[in-house]
């Protein structure tokens, strides 16, 4: 299968949001190649007819659609790092 | 130790309920311990001191004026730091969380402190539950209290060692792939993963959702129970917790293992296990058989890929439940980027840790277009298989008994520079998770000096059998009356 390099680790950081220092990104390509490398035992099984199982209880989640009380907005805002007229505040989000 | 902090749970919750002694009194005497103890074994991140005698008095005050007294008056706990308190903060281990305060509390937290529980504080962990050492919380290591150059295992570490050093009698722990068994069985106490649902995840910070469970750190089996009820229950905030009946645990504890079925997969503990480990889990056999049970051989095919399934299907969850650490709404912000995007990955670079960063790295790698069905969703497969070798062992036993860790407490800094030797401490411990199932540990013995976990298993929602069956055990034996020199 797929070996890691520090390019898929690049590409991969990308995807994550994560800025990678040289080392990290050398780092992590080589654990992660060993972890995969470890994790193909799971390709030879055959797994023919069998479902994913994506949780371990499958039960009724639906309920009334009945309106309550949510967290207050001052409350949701407090432990915000900067916020201003009832709102999350953040660096310019197009262009730059 | 003072008399106070070596009772166990049940006793402290009898005398304060008679008013033997005050809740005041009892949560002084382990906030003292604390005091004295602490600074060898590192395992609070926070002490809640003011909170905890405000608290304590209002337990002593409610049954001075004649309440009923509630089921664990007075008993104080530690709580491990990834579990919401309102008013505390809560860090996760991690320096991503700084600063943040969480508007809510843990149903489970609420539910204890409903039945009279007086928490203590915070304890340490491995950041954001990532780890079998606690080594790898951005803060501090904790020691283990039999050997304080060994780790306490992980990632409830603080939990186990606070419990072990007679800090708290009990703790709640998480447990996504062994976090509160294997601490537990390196510090020579009981712990208790309960079923999946079983208790409310809400007020949790999430690592991998659809394995992570909360669950109560005791001295006994009998204590642990008595967490178990109390913790145990549907609650509505949690869309995964079971409405199912939550029996009197503590109750069914008859002390008897006559009639019991204990099934061993020998074939899957051939190889990798510590000899001195191995020694003390024969003899834990054969003490639940001279106590009666029946034991029986069991194969679990599958399991020899568990943590391969695990670390892709935990890993991918991690990726997507760590998406929020923005920088953004609560928490850490780095920098002075001037672009939404570098204020995410100066944020997440500086906010999170090595092993953090490595899981994330690897989560989003096996649910990335081009792999993902040959990793993530061949796992779920795995996840199927995995399940059905327990559905059909635990048709023909009634618990599963395995070593919790194959080996004993290791040593700062042995595994750290090896991520998947690391991992492996993990081996008998996954498969509970990825199957859903609950999983007990308790002390069996001694490995080299340091402590050694028996690990049992059992059916979905039957907790009870579970804690019947370690109970019988602690009947039968004594180790887990082994206290740790400080």
């Amino acid at each position: 299968m797929a070996r890691v390099t520090v390019d898929t680790v690049d590409h991969v950081a990308q995807l994550a949001h994560l800025s990678l220092t040289p080392e990290e990104r050398e780092t992590f390509a080589r654990q992660l190649d060993e972890v995969l490398t470890y994790a193909e035992s799971i390709q030879a099984l055959d797994t023919r007819d069998v479902e994913p199982m994506s949780h371990a209880v499958t039960s009724e989640v639906l309920r009334e659609d009945v309106p309550a009380p949510e967290l207050p907005r001052e409350k949701a805002l407090a432990a915000a790092p900067d916020a201003a007229d009832g709102l999350f505040r953040v660096p310019r989000i197009i262009g730059g | 130790m003072s008399s106070l902090t070596a009772l166990s749970a049940t006793e402290i919750a009898r005398r304060v309920a008679g008013r033997d002694v005050s809740a005041e009194e009892v949560t002084r005497a382990h906030l003292d311990r604390i005091a004295e103890t602490d600074g060898r074994i590192d395992a609070f991140l926070l002490v809640a001191a003011d909170r905890a005698l405000e608290k304590a008095r209002r337990v002593d005050a409610d049954i001075a004026a004649g309440g009923a007294p509630p089921p664990l008056a007075g008993v104080p706990v530690a709580v491990k730091d990834l579990l919401d308190i309102e008013g505390l903060p809560t860090t996760c281990g991690s320096r991503i969380l700084e600063g943040y305060r969480p508007p809510f509390t843990a149903t489970a937290v609420a539910r204890l402190e409903a039945a009279g529980a007086v928490v203590l504080g915070k304890t340490n962990m491995d950041e954001f539950a990532m780890g079998s050492s606690t080594e790898n919380s951005a803060f501090k290591p904790t020691r283990n209290p039999w050997a304080r150059d060994r780790v306490p295992g992980g990632s409830s570490g603080g939990s186990a060692a606070a419990v072990a050093s007679g800090m708290a009698p009990v703790a709640l722990g998480s447990d996504t792939g062994g976090s509160i068994r294997q601490p537990a069985a390196l510090c020579g106490v009981v712990g208790l993963k309960p079923t999946y649902g079983r208790v409310s995840r809400y007020g949790l910070v999430a690592f991998a959702s659809s394995l992570d469970q909360v669950g109560p750190f005791a001295r006994s089996v009998e204590d642990v129970a008595r967490m178990a009820e109390v913790l145990c229950g549907w609650d509505p905030m949690d869309a995964t917790s079971a409405r199912m009946e939550v029996p009197r645990f503590a109750s069914g504890l008859d002390g008897r293992a006559r009639g019991l079925r204990v099934g061993v997969p020998w074939r899957f503990l051939a190889a990798g296990v510590d000899e001195g480990i191995m020694a003390a889990f024969r003899a834990a056999i054969e003490a639940l058989r001279a106590a009666g049970a029946e034991v029986v051989d069991v194969d679990l095919p599958h399991v020899s890929h568990a943590i391969a399934t695990y670390y892709i299907v935990a890993t991918a969850e991690a990726s997507s439940n760590l998406a929020r650490y923005d920088g953004v709404r609560y928490g850490l912000r780095a920098g002075h980027a001037h672009h939404l995007k570098h204020l995410y990955g100066e944020t997440r670079d500086r906010g999170f840790g090595p092993e953090v960063k490595r899981r994330i790295i690897l989560g989003t790698f096996v649910l990335s277009s081009g792999y993902y069905d040959a990793y993530y969703l061949r796992a779920q497969k795995v996840r199927t298989l995995i399940r059905r070798d327990f559905e059909q062992a635990l048709a023909v036993s009634d618990v599963i008994a395995t070593p919790t860790s194959p080996t004993p407490a290791f040593r700062f800094g042995e595994k750290t520079a090896d991520p998947l030797q690391m991992y492996l401490a993990d081996i008998f411990t996954v498969p509970a998770n990825l199957a859903g199932i609950p999983g007990l540990s308790l002390p069996c013995g001694f490995a080299d000096g340091l402590p050694a976990g028996l690990q049992l298993l059992g059916r979905p929602f039957d907790e009870a059998t579970l804690l019947r069956a370690g109970h019988a055990y602690q009947a039968a034996t004594t180790h887990h009356l082994a206290r740790p020199t400080l």
